[in-house]
């Protein structure tokens, strides 16, 4: 698949990412040598095989339905750059 | 929008049930309303780094549960995973949820609309995800406060299809799972706190055209009413649009009530690309024959099935038999007070329908709570069923049982409000009102039958309102015709 300096910029918009003008036919061709790699695959022979969720054979393990958590809300909000009367602070999202 | 009009409205819901559980999907912290802000969150609500998510199995039964009772493939195998957007009331960066493999499949819910229509409403399927945190916009000048409580709390997303033509049916589908999922026991429904909430899909073709047109999503409307108008106005938006020449765009509309319209949401611009992958913390879900038995066996009457054995067993009306199960308390009510009087199912329903909805609507109370219970109330019923007391002077006495005078036959004791059915009781008051007017009693000999009412009234406020009517009635009519 071919990644063109348009979609380096759409899919660096959408994880927030800076990635200066300059850069962006750079980075479209490393991403398209990643995606040729990757596109090797599609020449194995897939046909029956269930497509892989996780890589190990692995299923949940469930928890019951407990509060077992202790009141950590003054410990948690003190690690946040700002806080105040006891909400987690950000720039003021308008909308 | 009216039949005269070539347009078809074309309208899918994804609602946001709740699931009742006491703590979060991913975490053991607590999910209750109404906390002070940040005080029910652990590390994984807010996403440290280090944290993983260990599922609650309760929330993944209570889907479980939803999905055998719409008849719904449940997914022996289904998978978690990541929804990426920014936000911040979003902790890490996406929401778990799950895309390709849902753990409930395709199934269908009957709706039986206001005016009385049956529609099979196919939902596509239901998914377990979690809530994000509360963003406060207005608390603080120059910043946003963000709340996490609510982030983790486990969701059951469930989504129609396409399938729905006007906002007063989609607005009865809404009603149909509303009372599916408290019925179940899975979600409390609570609209006003969130526990139910629903986005709606909405596009406008021309009547005939079987392509869908391009639609917008009108985002988190918590109110029946709120999402009926919401979705008016978006269709008739559209229709305007369309006619004037306009191409519509793809988005998501927000509804404001006190305007009474939809508008573009800013913040939703980007959003189109999650980016979905299955989430690596979190291995397959799954599920086995054992659970999906186990629960199944643990499922109650369902309220279709429940309506219908009202329709078909007991004999009630349609009418009658949609709103008793319109939620299940009402219904179990009404089977308590049947299970106390059998075979007097009409009248059990009526009284439960009437009498007592109006004094629990009066005093603002759940059925649960009634202040006459189902015991008590078909003692009541069985006075008027034996004609110890007229249906007029139950009224009373239940009046008398709901502010706590005692038990009907107390009641009825102590106001000595035992109707007449004596006949020689009866027939001197019959007499002595037919000699006390005597130019009315001519007039209906004459041929004024309206007249026979104004007997009927004289005589009961002589009695008291205790003559048994239907005795009075022939008593009275032999002999004014004597």
């Amino acid at each position: 698949m071919r990644i063109d300096p348009a979609i380096v910029r759409r899919i660096a918009r959408l994880a927030r990412l800076s990635i200066a003008d300059g850069d962006l036919a750079r980075v479209a061709g490393e991403l398209t040598r990643v995606l040729d790699l990757a596109d090797q695959l599609a020449d194995a022979p897939l046909a029956g095989v269930e497509p892989m969720a996780h890589p190990q054979a692995l299923a949940l393990s469930w928890r019951d339905d407990a509060v077992t958590a202790s009141d950590d809300a003054g410990t948690l909000l003190a690690l946040a750059p700002e806080a105040r009367g006891g909400l987690y602070l950000v720039p003021k999202v308008i909308e | 929008m009216t039949d005269s009009h070539p347009w078809q409205a074309v309208i899918g819901l994804e609602i946001h049930a709740q699931l009742s559980t006491t703590s979060k999907l991913f975490s053991d912290a607590s999910t209750a309303y109404g906390a002070d802000p940040n005080t029910q969150i652990s590390a994984v609500d807010v996403a440290l780094p280090g944290t993983l998510p260990v599922p609650n199995r309760a929330a993944r039964d209570k889907a479980i549960r939803f999905g055998l009772a719409i008849g719904a493939q449940i997914a022996r195998k289904s998978i978690f995973a990541r929804k990426n957007y920014f936000y911040p009331d979003l902790s890490k960066g996406y929401q778990i949820s799950q895309y390709e493999l849902p753990i409930v499949g395709s199934g269908k819910l009957v709706v039986r609309t206001d005016d009385g229509r049956t529609l099979e409403v196919e939902i596509q399927r239901a998914h377990l995800e979690e809530d994000a945190g509360k963003s406060l916009h207005d608390v603080f000048h120059a910043a946003t406060g963000i709340d996490f409580n609510r982030a983790g709390v486990p969701l059951l997303e469930i989504v129609s299809a396409p399938v729905l033509h006007s906002a007063q049916d989609a607005v009865a589908y809404m009603r149909t799972v509303h009372t599916l999922v408290r019925w179940l026991g899975i979600c409390d429904g609570n609209m006003q706190e969130g526990s139910f909430r629903c986005d709606a899909n909405v596009s406008v073709r021309p009547l005939g055209e079987t392509k869908l047109g391009t639609r917008t999503e009108i985002k988190n409307v918590n109110s029946f009413r709120f999402v009926e108008k919401a979705i008016e106005y978006e269709i008739e938006r559209q229709i305007r649009a369309l006619e004037n020449g306009e191409r519509l765009v793809q988005e998501t509309r927000l509804y404001d009530a006190a305007h009474h319209h939809t508008r573009p949401m800013r913040s939703k611009e980007d959003a189109d690309d999650y980016r979905y992958f299955p989430d690596p913390d979190l291995p397959p879900l799954m599920v086995t024959d054992t659970d999906i038995a186990t629960i199944r066996a643990g499922l109650p009457e369902l309220p279709q099935a429940r309506r219908q054995r009202y329709l078909e067993t007991l004999g009630l009306s349609d009418a009658d038999a949609a709103q008793l199960c319109a939620d299940k308390a009402t219904a179990d009510y009404f089977e308590a007070v049947l299970t106390a009087l059998p075979g007097q199912a009409k009248l059990c329903a009526n009284w439960v329908l009437g009498e007592l909805a109006a004094a629990l609507n009066a005093g603002g109370l759940a059925i649960e709570s009634s202040r006459v219970s189902a015991v008590a109330f078909a003692h009541l019923l069985r006075r008027v069923h034996d004609a110890t007391i007229s249906g007029k002077i139950a009224k009373d006495v239940f009046a008398a049982m709901w502010t706590g005078e005692g038990d009907a036959d107390a009641i009825i004791e102590t106001r000595g409000l035992t109707q007449i059915s004596d006949v020689g009781a009866l027939a001197a008051a019959v007499d002595a009102v037919l000699v006390e007017f005597p130019v009315q009693l001519a007039d209906y000999r004459g041929g004024n039958e309206k007249l026979l009412q104004f007997f009927v009234g004289q005589i009961m406020k002589r009695t008291r309102g205790q003559a048994n009517p239907q005795q009075l009635n022939t008593l009275l009519r032999e002999k004014l015709h004597s």
